[in-house]
């Protein structure tokens, strides 16, 4: 078809559609998506809260808001996935038509086991995280700047400290941001998820900005997560126009079928298409859950953004950009497996080895658990490679156990501190040597901080060993034995410097200069407990989250 | 007909409408020069000459910007509902409700925080 017949025919189609169906309202499962309708009703509510509640008492209202509408969405997904038979059938394949679950929003949306899987677990991580960031025991008006858009150290951002301003903004913008996770792996064509992403990116560079100490770090985080993440939007972008060219839709089912069945011209013979789109969509997912060579950002903004944030970010960005990853992968793209395969057999070697390799010479705390993160990335590929249902579970039970230890990981982070001057908390002691002895300094600290290391090292009884089986286990028996051989190398490497922090933190003279760890609030002890504890459950007897793994399926 | 044909004659009555205006004010319009109309034209800015300092430019400007988009958003989506207005019914009149209620929060929260106060 020349272009013009094309449009011509476009035009008949058009009009055909328009004159003889009319508008009908599109269907709407509430039940479905109410978890995403509390969480963004909570968001707008919460910046109505900004707009008209005095400022004094704005933190006291912003907290208990983020966190009952957190407990309510986790309350509606628990309630929808429990009643009804919308989820009862377990299918055999990875993306099962009998699977059960509902497609809602004339199929924009999906909400099968594993959306609701994912769903649970990110709004179990933000409560966490909200907890961790409206701790105000450390710096007297919390861990986030009074005045984002000051030059720092200009004398506007001193008149903002002096006055005690507080900006509590940081609540409605992890609200948005979890609304658009929720949204990401639910997704069921190109246009919902891109637009899922951009929801969830944008207030996450700005939360990046936000951090109280060191404002020049933040502000270059910020900077360098948005111009990168733009740019990775608009590979996603793109891949996801040729996709269309080539599919004559963006409905991941119908991509499915068109790349399993090529019928129409646009697809007989044009396989360059269909492979781009899948590449560029591809390396926007990627570069999201910053897996190697898409991952220059990750050590940098982890660095500057403001330490709860981090670990929010690293825990919850990657349980979302994942549960995409695997959808669009596994739902849309399974028909071309033998040709994406080879090449995220690359990416996960790579990341793998670079995230474990380069971790091994860092000195700050934070960028080490940045490239620990994109080591994490690659054991998570390595799971998702198996491309079937052990797979999709061993990547599902996976996320929760890196995210929980993530977040408790991160928490610990922010309580060790300079001690500065008259008694006054300085900022985060984040160089490694300033770490030196914490464990006879803070036996409870640094033995939590020990178990979460060892859990992201991978030690039995931990979650992390109980991940790594499930995914090296799946891997291997899918004849993928070879990413399983290089996940374990790769997990040796990374137990090196892991454990090095352990010896540093036990076996060394504490350094001269005066590093000093905070108690921290009610909240933030909590949130590290819980992590600390799922982290060894998980470990321990780790069926109890497997079970709730064990249907997961995509409906597609 | 060719389908281009309208697209054709659409690019032509733009780019005649451009040049008649254009060359219209040329040799119609009036001639009365000050400093402020020979200064290139920045949108209401005062144009800076030189990039002392980085070329800095009030940061209320970017505040208008943002407002502009708030609106400029629910207009792109307002039109399109007007002109199918008949035949969308009740759910679709819920949804632009719920639509314009969400952009009037951004506008809200924009006009208590100061953004509207010009000094």
């Amino acid at each position: 078809m020349t272009p013009v017949q094309h449009l011509a025919f476009l035009e008949t189609g058009m009009h055909r559609t328009a004159s003889e169906a009319g508008f009908s309202a599109p269907e709407v499962d509430y039940a479905a998506v109410s978890p995403m309708l509390v969480i963004f009703g909570a968001a707008l509510l919460a910046v109505l809260v900004e707009a008209f509640v005095p400022r004094r008492f704005r933190y006291a209202v912003q907290v208990p808001l983020t966190l009952l509408s957190l407990a309510g969405a986790f309350g509606a997904v628990v309630w929808y996935s429990t009643t009804g038979d919308h989820l009862q059938t377990a299918g055999s394949m990875v993306s099962d038509p009998t699977g059960g679950g509902v497609s809602t929003l004339e199929g924009a949306v999906v909400i099968d086991s594993v959306s609701l899987f994912l769903q649970g677990t990110l709004l179990l991580l933000a409560f966490l995280s909200v907890l961790i960031m409206s701790e105000r025991n450390l710096d007297s008006g919390g861990s986030f700047t009074p005045a984002a858009s000051a030059v720092p150290g200009s004398p506007g951002e001193e008149q903002a400290l002096r006055a005690g301003f507080c900006q509590s903004e940081i609540y409605p913008l992890l609200l948005f941001t979890v609304g658009g996770m929720l949204l990401f792996p639910a997704a069921a064509d190109l246009l919902t998820m891109f637009i899922a992403l951009e929801v969830l990116s944008l207030p996450l560079y700005l939360m990046c900005g936000l951090a109280r100490r060191r404002r020049l770090l933040s502000q270059e985080a910020s900077l360098k997560y948005f111009l990168l993440g733009a740019f990775s939007s608009a590979f996603f972008l793109y891949g996801a126009a040729l996709l269309y060219g080539y599919a004559g839709t963006v409905r991941l089912s119908g991509i499915a079928t068109a790349i399993t069945v090529p019928t129409t011209d646009a697809q007989l013979g044009r396989d360059w298409l269909m492979l781009t789109g899948i590449a560029l969509v591809a390396v926007g997912l990627l570069f999201k859950i910053g897996a190697a060579p898409f991952h220059s950002w990750t050590p940098d903004v982890y660095q500057g953004a403001p330490t709860p944030v981090t670990g929010f970010m690293a825990a919850a960005t990657k349980v979302a950009a994942f549960g995409a990853l695997l959808r669009v992968l596994y739902v849309a793209f399974s028909g071309a497996r033998w040709d994406w395969e080879p090449a995220l057999w690359g990416v996960a070697i790579l990341t793998m080895v670079v995230g474990s390799v380069i971790a091994i010479v860092q000195t700050d705390v934070k960028r080490m658990l940045a490239y620990s993160s994109i080591a994490h990335a690659g054991f998570l590929l390595t799971g998702l490679l198996a491309v079937d249902v052990s797979g999709l579970r061993s990547v599902l039970f996976y996320l929760v156990a890196y995210g929980f230890t993530t977040i408790g990981a991160f928490a610990l982070v922010t309580l060790v501190r300079d001690s500065g001057e008259e008694g006054q908390i300085g900022g985060e002691a984040t160089h490694l040597s300033q770490w030196a002895g914490l464990g006879r300094r803070s036996p409870l600290l640094a033995a939590t901080f020990t178990l979460f290391l060892l859990s992201f090292a991978g030690i039995p009884l931990t979650s992390g060993f109980s991940g790594k089986f499930a995914v090296f286990a799946a891997a291997v028996s899918h004849g993928a034995w070879v990413l399983a051989l290089i996940g374990v190398l790769a997990s040796l490497v990374a137990a090196f410097f892991y454990v090095r922090v352990i010896v540093l933190m036990y076996f060394s003279e504490p350094t001269s200069g005066g590093t000093a760890v905070v108690a921290p609030g009610a909240a933030t002890v909590f949130a590290v407990v819980v992590a600390a504890a799922v982290t060894v459950v998980l470990g321990v007897a780790p069926s109890l989250l497997l079970d709730l793994t064990r249907d997961a399926v995509f409906l597609p | 007909m060719n389908p281009y044909v309208p697209i054709l004659v659409l690019t032509a009555l733009g780019a005649a409408f451009a040049v008649l205006s254009v060359a219209g004010s040329f040799l119609i319009g009036p001639r009365r020069h000050n400093r402020a109309k020979l200064d290139a034209y920045e949108c209401g800015i005062e144009p800076t000459p030189h990039a002392v300092g980085g070329g800095r430019f009030p940061v209320k400007y970017y505040l208008v910007a943002m407002l502009f988009i708030v609106f400029d958003i629910e207009s792109v989506f307002l039109m399109p509902y007007a002109v199918a207005f008949g035949k969308l019914g009740l759910f679709a009149l819920v949804e632009m409700v719920l639509f314009m209620v969400t952009v009037f929060v951004a506008y809200a929260y924009m006009w208590r925080r100061g953004g509207l106060d010009w000094d």
